[in-house]
C-alpha cells in the first residue's frame, strides 16, 4: 500500500533550498493541488527571481522564468494568449512581488487578471544573502539593516493582502502559513481555492504564505517556525482578506 | 495591383501586423507612436485579438514576453524613452530566444527630450538594446509602404531566428500619410515552435523558457550558439537600396526620413553635374557592410546624413575601413536636415573639402 508519494506535478529534481526553509512544503502543496485538480497538462508556472528562481526545474508543468518582479505581467501575456486553455500561476517572493514588482502586482489585481499568485513572504531577501525586504519587520536585523529596521529611516513593512483588498479588482486574497500541521492544511485549502477560482473564471487570486528563512534569520529551523507565530503573525494576521464570490453568495 | 489606401505610417504598421497574424498587442501611450495603440484598441476586440494597455512599458514588454513564450505572434510599440524602459525585457527575450516585434517611432533625446522626429536611438537599437551579448534585427522603413512591408518581414524574421525584430522608424514616418497597398503583402506561414509553452497536455516533458544559466561554461556555449545564428543572419538577411551608385563619386549613407531628404538633394546635385549616389541601409543590423566596403573602392568620399549627432557614421567608417573620408551632415534634437543642407554637404564633398 502506498502511504506517501511525490505529487506527479513535481519533477525528480532535488530542491536546492536550505535546511528548514518552507519553500519545499509550499512547492509540494502547489503540486498536490495541481494533481488533485487534474490540470498539470494545461498549467503554466512563472518562476520569479529570488530563492525560488529555479522553481522551473521542480514543477512538471510548462514553466517560464521571468525577470525580477515581472511575473504578473508575463502571466498576463500567457493567460491572454489562450484564456480558455491556460491555467497560469506565478510563484514569487516578497522582494520580487512587493518591492520591484509592486506595480505589476497591483495592476494585475486591479484588472482582476484571471491568474493565481503564490506569494512567499519570509520578510527577507534570501537569495542575495539576507537583505532587508519590503516585508522585513520593524527592528528586524538584516545585512542592509544591521542596526534593525528603523522605520524612521526606511519606512514600514507592507501588508500586501490588506493593501490589495482595497481594490475592486481582485477575487480572492488570503494569508496563510505552513509552520504547523494545522496551518499547512489551511494553506493547502487556500491554494486550492486560488486555482479553482481561475478554473471557474473568477479572477485574480493571491495566497500569501508566511515562510521561514532559518539561514538568513540566523535561527534553527524549529526556532524559525516559532518566530512565525511570535513575530510575523502579529504583524501579518492570517485570514481571508477578500473573497468576492463568497461575499456575493452570502448576500443572496 | 491591389487597391491603395491612404494611411498614417503608424496605422500601416498596426494593420500590417494584423495582416501578419499578430493578435496580441501590449503598449503604453507615448507620442509620436500612440496611433498604433489606438488602432489596435479599435481593431483587436473585433477580430478576437488582445489589446491591453499596460501599466508601464516594462509591464508591456513582459506581457510580450509571456505571449512570445506561448509561440503566438506578438508585438509592442513605443518611442525612445519608452524603448529605454523596455531594455530589460529586450535582453530577456534575447536570453530566452523568443521571437517578438518591437516598434520604435523615435523622438529626440536624451532624457524626456522632445516629441519631434529623431534617429538618435541608432546605437541603442543596433548595439545596446539591453544588458548582455545580443543583437536585434533592426529594420528601417523609408515610406509608409515600407512601414507595412517591414512589419510583416519583421514577424517572419523574428520567428525564423527566434529573436526580436525592431522597426526603427521616426516621428515623421509614424505621422506622415501615404498610399499603401496592404493586400499585396504576402505572409509566410510561421514555422513550427516545439519549444513553445502551450501546456504539456501530459504528452511531452515540460518546456522551460529561461535565460538563467549559472554554469559559465554552459552560458558561454549559449552565447556562442546565438552568435553563430547572428553570423548566418549577417550573411543572409542584409537589405539595402542603392540609388544612382553606378557612377557615383560621392556616396551618401542615410536611412529612413534622412534617405528621402537625401534623394531630393541627390537629384538636385545631379542636375548640377555632381556624381553623387546613396546607399540606404534597410537592415541597420545586420548592417550592409559589404556594399559599403565595395563602394569605398569606387567613390571619393562618403557623407552620413543623420537625425542624430552622428551614430550610423561609425558603422560606415568601420565598413569602409576608413579608406575614404566619411563626413557627417546632421541635425539633432528633433530637427530634420533640409535638402539644401544636404546639397551643400554634397557640393563641399565634390570640391574635396571636409564638411
Amino acid at each position: 500500500m502506498v502511504v506517501f508519494k511525490k505529487p506527479h506535478a513535481l519533477t525528480d529534481a532535488p530542491f536546492h533550498y536550505c535546511p528548514g526553509c518552507t519553500h519545499g512544503i509550499i512547492h509540494r502543496l502547489v503540486a498536490e493541488v495541481i494533481d488533485e485538480l487534474g490540470i498539470e497538462g494545461r498549467t503554466i508556472g512563472i518562476a520569479p527571481v529570488g530563492c525560488s528562481v529555479m522553481a522551473y526545474n521542480y514543477f512538471n508543468c510548462d514553466m517560464i522564468e521571468a525577470a525580477h518582479g515581472r511575473a504578473p505581467a508575463v502571466a498576463t501575456g500567457v493567460k491572454r494568449a489562450n484564456p480558455e486553455e491556460h491555467i497560469v500561476f506565478t510563484y514569487q517572493g516578497d522582494g520580487d512581488l512587493a518591492s520591484i514588482g509592486m506595480a505589476e502586482t497591483v495592476h494585475a489585481a486591479a484588472r482582476n487578471e484571471n491568474i493565481t499568485i503564490i506569494f512567499i513572504n519570509n520578510a527577507i531577501y534570501g537569495m542575495t544573502g539576507g537583505q532587508m525586504a519590503p516585508t522585513s519587520l520593524p527592528g528586524q536585523v538584516t545585512q542592509t539593516s544591521p542596526y534593525g529596521r528603523d522605520t524612521n529611516h526606511c519606512g514600514f513593512p507592507i501588508r500586501v493582502c490588506e493593501m490589495l483588498s482595497e481594490l475592486e479588482g481582485p477575487e480572492y486574497l488570503a494569508r496563510v502559513t505552513v509552520n504547523n500541521v494545522k496551518n499547512v492544511n489551511n494553506a493547502k485549502k487556500a491554494i486550492k481555492k486560488a486555482f479553482q477560482n481561475q478554473i471557474d473564471g473568477k479572477g485574480f487570486s493571491l495566497v500569501e504564505v508566511l515562510s521561514t528563512c532559518p539561514t538568513n534569520w540566523g535561527m534553527t529551523p524549529q526556532k524559525a517556525l516559532q518566530w512565525i507565530d511570535e513575530k510575523m503573525i502579529p504583524y501579518y494576521p492570517l485570514g481571508v482578506y477578500k473573497d468576492r464570490s463568497a461575499k456575493e453568495e452570502s448576500a443572496k | 495591383m491591389a487597391d491603395k489606401v491612404l494611411m498614417k505610417g503608424n496605422e500601416a504598421i498596426a494593420e500590417a501586423a494584423i495582416h501578419a497574424g499578430c493578435r496580441h498587442y501590449f503598449g503604453y501611450p507615448i507620442t509620436p507612436q500612440t496611433e498604433i495603440a489606438a488602432y489596435m484598441a479599435k481593431k483587436m476586440p473585433k477580430i478576437g485579438g488582445t489589446f491591453l494597455q499596460a501599466e508601464s512599458e516594462i509591464a508591456a514588454i513582459n506581457m510580450v514576453y509571456g505571449v512570445a513564450s506561448t509561440g503566438y505572434r506578438v508585438m509592442t510599440s513605443s518611442s525612445s524613452p519608452g524603448i529605454a524602459l523596455k531594455s530589460e525585457g529586450l535582453s530577456y527575450l534575447a536570453g530566452s530566444d523568443l521571437p517578438a516585434l518591437v516598434v520604435n517611432v523615435q523622438r529626440g533625446g536624451p532624457g524626456l527630450g522632445g516629441i519631434q522626429p529623431s534617429q538618435s536611438d541608432y546605437f541603442q537599437a543596433t548595439k545596446a538594446g539591453g544588458h548582455g551579448d545580443f543583437r536585434m534585427i533592426v529594420l528601417a522603413p523609408a515610406s509608409v509602404q515600407e512601414m507595412a512591408e517591414l512589419t510583416v518581414k519583421g514577424f517572419e524574421l523574428a520567428d525564423t531566428y527566434r529573436m526580436t525584430a525592431m522597426i526603427l522608424a521616426d516621428g515623421t514616418m509614424g505621422q506622415m500619410m501615404e498610399p499603401v497597398a496592404l493586400d499585396d503583402l504576402v505572409v509566410k506561414p510561421a514555422p513550427e515552435k516545439p519549444w513553445a509553452i502551450t501546456g504539456t497536455k501530459m504528452q511531452r516533458p515540460h518546456n522551460i523558457v529561461n535565460s538563467l544559466s549559472l554554469v559559465p561554461e554552459e552560458l558561454e556555449q549559449f552565447n556562442f550558439a546565438r552568435y553563430e545564428r547572428y553570423r548566418y543572419i549577417e550573411e543572409n538577411e542584409v537589405l539595402y537600396e542603392e540609388y544612382m551608385m553606378d557612377d557615383a563619386e560621392i556616396c551618401i549613407a542615410a536611412f529612413g526620413i534622412a534617405a528621402r531628404v537625401s534623394k531630393n538633394a541627390i537629384n538636385e546635385a545631379r542636375k548640377q553635374g555632381i556624381k553623387v549616389g546613396m546607399i540606404r541601409p534597410i537592415t541597420l543590423w545586420p548592417f550592409p557592410k559589404e556594399v559599403f566596403r565595395r563602394a569605398a573602392d569606387k567613390v571619393n568620399s562618403f557623407i552620413s546624413v543623420e537625425l542624430s549627432m552622428g551614430q550610423m557614421i561609425e558603422d560606415v567608417r568601420l565598413a569602409t575601413e576608413c579608406k575614404k573620408p566619411v563626413t557627417l551632415c546632421n541635425r539633432a534634437g528633433g530637427m530634420i536636415p533640409s535638402p539644401e543642407q544636404v546639397l551643400e554637404a554634397i557640393k563641399k564633398a565634390a570640391k574635396g573639402g571636409e564638411n
